[in-house]
């Protein structure tokens, strides 16, 4: 049995790899918001209030072309409907916990760590604590990204643009589900979703990021009904 | 204005990460489900992997010669092997800049 801190240590110890491509991305993010002319402090608010990556900077681009505060919170909103898929899964091990709990632990939830706690989750089932994982990965990416995005927003983007360091996030994406390339139903579901994002990349509000794994996961219920 | 969208999304985006996990109890998901929740990792990453390196800043599609396409070819390659983060990253950005830098140039 890990304590809890041990748990809370192995959470940060799995996410801290991903930095490599989130801190530059986040200081793309906050130099992004002030060179579209928005107030820094707005700006960088975002961070705290969404806490949501990519859809910080769809909603200030969004606004700087004109479109209206509607559209914006909308494409914010579906861009990260996503999580809820994440949740669904994570329910699973968090059941037991207090609803207070609960609805703290829900403000940490992002991609990265998503994926590494579930990783985990599944290998350490009988675990007590297994929640200190999540708000470990969860933790060290909302420090990182809060610096990341203050030091974009202050420093403004010192990162050299002709670098393409946006180009570490697909990688860092890579790297989650590489090994899943091992199975051959996950390749399937992976190319579906894949596609699908391409298909539909111009469908309103950014809604391939939602379409496609609703797609992918059809696909996935009849891969498993048919593996039966 | 702007203040008060980005209060709403940010309401929006809690309660998108809040819902399920608050709402969501064993009895509610049967084996079928569960089954099929185990491919969420697969069946969402690539729809931020894909649009990230076929489609350019601009929307429209890449060049099957794009640098972007090597790079995340070695990072399969090299994550596969490797089954490290840092290595599948890096490889992935290193030969990205090895072809715009070096190659390209």
């Amino acid at each position: 049995m890990l304590s809890k801190k041990q748990l809370f240590s192995r959470g940060m110890f799995d996410i801290a790899p991903h930095m490599l491509s989130v801190i530059p991305f986040g200081i793309i993010c906050g130099a992004i918001g002030v060179e579209l002319g928005f107030n820094p402090y707005l700006v960088y608010a975002m961070s705290i209030i969404i806490f949501g990556g990519a859809s910080q900077i769809v909603f200030l681009q969004l606004l700087s072309g004109g479109a209206s505060t509607l559209v914006a919170v909308t494409s914010v909103g579906i861009i990260n409907s996503r999580h809820l898929l994440y949740g669904a899964v994570l329910s699973e091990y968090l059941e037991k916990l207090s609803l207070i709990k609960k609805l703290l632990i829900s403000y940490f939830i992002v991609d990265q760590g998503f994926a590494e706690s579930n990783k985990f989750f599944k290998k350490n089932k009988t675990e007590e604590h297994l929640h200190y994982h999540l708000i470990g990965t969860g933790c060290t990416m909302w420090v990182c990204w809060q610096i990341a995005t203050l030091s974009g927003i202050v420093l403004g983007s010192f990162v050299p643009e002709e670098l393409g360091l946006k180009f570490a996030i697909p990688l860092t994406f890579i790297a989650i589900v590489v090994q899943d390339l091992k199975k051959i139903d996950h390749v399937i579901v992976m190319i579906t979703c894949g596609l699908s994002s391409l298909l539909f990349f111009d469908a309103p509000f950014k809604s391939y990021i939602i379409i496609s794994p609703v797609i992918a996961l059809f696909v996935a219920s009849l891969i498993s009904r048919l593996s039966k | 204005m702007t203040w008060l969208s980005i209060i709403i999304a940010g309401i929006l985006t809690y309660f998108t990460r809040m819902t399920m996990i608050v709402l969501v109890n064993k009895d509610m998901l049967g084996d079928k489900i569960k089954a099929v929740l185990e491919y969420v990792p697969s069946a969402v990453f690539p729809a931020i992997i894909f649009p990230a390196i076929f489609i350019n800043d601009y929307g429209s599609f890449i060049e099957m010669s794009d640098p972007k396409i090597f790079g995340a070819i070695v990072a399969i390659i090299v994550g596969y092997f490797s089954r490290n983060i840092i290595a599948t990253i890096l490889s992935g950005l290193v030969s990205y800049w090895f072809l715009i830098f070096v190659v390209f140039n």
